[in-house]
């Protein structure tokens, strides 16, 4: 996929594509969806945007496109104000949407070329043939919209952003009611654009896709940004390692001498469970072992497992604030 | 300027009435054309001269004027509103594109599919009823007028109405009511005194007054009143749609 011209790889691309700055949003019933939101995303990079439902994600993401207005605070979009210099900043902006709103009449041709014309662009019939090829509709073009399937029309609105050539690409959680193969492709399609040199933001409910697609995880709860890290530090920072033994004797009690490792009983005493860090030179499984055999705990089995980002995104949001920072 | 993003609203919206040229075209066609039958020259046929015009002549602008109004709001109306039925109006909201430029695209297309339709049904009166256009610039000129006024009163509307029942609450209430009460099938000078005066209130009075003077010259308000009225109807629907833009009212939370 070759659909976007590819971005300067100059010294732009330390400052970020996108800054938003003190923004607040409280909707007329009063309730606060966004509170002093700071954020700064990197150009050519992939921002995954996580968060339960209700956090404000979405609320995010329409103040940035210009579809809610913004209670206070600033944002700069590819170096424009999004108020001020609102046309030059929509322009930069493609928007894949989290419903499926579309043009139920229209033909996929149609309003793809309508979705180009209204972000200012000239007619480009090779361009949005490269689009629609890349995105397997270009023997959809003819067919109306309501004709189609769901993934398809997820397409249709993937096409519909990309189709004025935006150099930002907000995806709103946009493998949901997807199959598995055209999240895939989604997917393969998204490290593509962010190969020419596109930055995209994404919000997802599928933790594991943030974790294999994003470069940085932003994390966003009850209207406030709790974390913004680079994914890798943001896994060895607050990753976990944990080593289940399986006991060939249940355990009623963890013997007191074993305070020290803060062991887990698990499965009605079956298992014993040990939670470590990784960053750590120690990770004390060598003692543990010689405690265990000293007390005659003899295990069957061990198996250790690592904390996803759904672990660490999970345990951000359900604990209290002053930790999460 | 956006002229691209007028041109694709503009055409989208014309799109969707070579989509539908039967609901669009031949149904308000087909109906004017009763009135014709009806009113033309069954009863007109009975009924004596108004101003030295055959009736079945004097009815001709009032009931151009009537499909205009009704189809200019319709048009705008449900092209704005549509949009925001089915979700589609986030690409709107958050393209390039100015209040201004929305309004060019939307009303643009909504003023010319009236205006269309308005000389097809003058086209289709000619097989009815014998009339004259004393003044065709003129004429040409009320019909843009109030076609692009009252697509703006249309587009207010859609902008308003959260639902189908809403989008046709004023034009079946108001609008029609307020056509037919404002001199479209009578000179609002067989009225008694109180009547005429009360007549004065209803903004339609000016627009077939001023649209029967094009045709035969006679008029029951001053032409210039007319066009003050009209324009002064159009600056009230710019300056609302502009506030709603600016404040996001029913379009942005």
């Amino acid at each position: 996929m070759n659909t976007l011209p590819k971005a300067s790889l100059s010294a732009d691309n330390a400052a970020p594509i996108m800054s938003v700055r003190g923004l607040n949003k409280t909707y007329a019933g009063g309730f606060q969806a966004l509170k002093n939101i700071n954020l700064d995303i990197r150009r050519g990079e992939i921002f995954a945007l996580l968060g339960p439902n209700g956090a404000g994600k979405t609320t995010l993401i329409s103040i940035i496109c210009g579809i809610v207005n913004a209670g206070s605070g600033t944002i700069i979009a590819d170096g424009h104000d999004i108020t001020r210099d609102y046309r030059m900043a929509r322009a930069a902006i493609g928007l894949v949407p989290q419903e499926l709103h579309t043009d139920a009449f229209e033909s996929v041709w149609a309003t793809v070329t309508f979705s180009r014309g209204l972000f200012g662009k000239a007619p480009n019939p090779a361009y949005l043939e490269k689009v629609l090829r890349d995105l397997s509709l270009w023997d959809k073009r003819k067919s109306k919209i309501m004709t189609l399937s769901g993934g398809m029309k997820r397409r249709v609105l993937i096409a519909k952003a990309l189709s004025h050539q935006p150099t930002i690409l907000f995806l709103d959680e946009p493998s949901a009611g997807v199959d598995v193969e055209l999240r895939r492709d989604m997917w393969l399609m998204v490290r593509e654009l962010r190969a020419q040199g596109t930055t995209i933001i994404l919000t997802t409910h599928y933790i594991e896709e943030a974790e294999q697609m994003a470069d940085r995880i932003g994390i966003i709860s009850k209207g406030e940004l709790i974390l913004v890290e680079d994914k890798k530090v943001l896994m060895r920072k607050l990753g976990k390692k944990q080593l289940t033994l399986t006991l060939r004797q249940p355990l009623i009690n963890i013997p007191a001498d074993l305070n020290a490792w803060s062991l887990e009983l698990a499965d009605n005493g079956q298992a014993l469970v040990y939670s470590f860090d990784t960053q750590k030179d120690e990770t004390g499984i060598a003692e543990l072992m010689l405690a265990l055999a000293e007390h005659g705990i003899e295990f069957k089995d061990l198996r250790s497992r690592e904390s996803s980002l759904e672990d660490i995104f999970v345990s951000l949001v359900h604990q209290p604030k002053e930790t999460a920072a | 300027m956006n002229f691209y993003g007028i041109r694709a609203i503009y055409r989208f919206e014309m799109a969707r009435t070579f989509r539908t040229l039967l609901e669009s075209v031949a149904a308000p066609v087909l109906t004017t054309s009763l009135y014709f039958i009806v009113f033309g020259k069954a009863i007109g046929s009975r009924m004596g001269d108004i101003d030295s015009i055959g009736y079945g002549s004097f009815i001709i602008p009032g009931l151009v004027m009537l499909s205009l109004l009704n189809e200019s709001i319709s048009n705008a109306s449900f092209g704005i509103y549509m949009p925001k039925w089915a979700g589609t109006i986030y690409e709107l909201l958050s393209a390039p594109v100015s209040w201004i430029e929305v309004l060019l695209g939307y009303v643009g297309a909504a003023a010319t599919k009236s205006v269309m339709l308005g000389l097809l049904i003058l086209a289709t009166a000619r097989f009815f009823v014998p009339y004259q256009i004393a003044h065709p610039l003129w004429m040409m000129g009320f019909l843009l007028l109030t076609a692009v006024t009252f697509s703006l009163f249309g587009f207010i509307i859609g902008l308003w109405a959260d639902s189908f029942q809403k989008l046709q609450v004023i034009p079946m209430l108001i609008v029609t009511p307020l056509t037919f009460l404002g001199g479209a099938f009578y000179s609002i000078n067989m009225l008694p005194p109180v009547w005429q005066k009360i007549s004065l209130f209803n903004p339609v009075v000016y627009l077939i007054s001023a649209f029967r003077w094009s045709f035969y010259g006679v008029a029951d308000v001053d032409v210039v009143m007319s066009i003050a009225m009209t324009f002064g109807f159009l600056i009230v629907c710019l300056t609302f749609v502009w506030w709603v833009f600016k404040s996001g009212y029913k379009i942005r939370r």
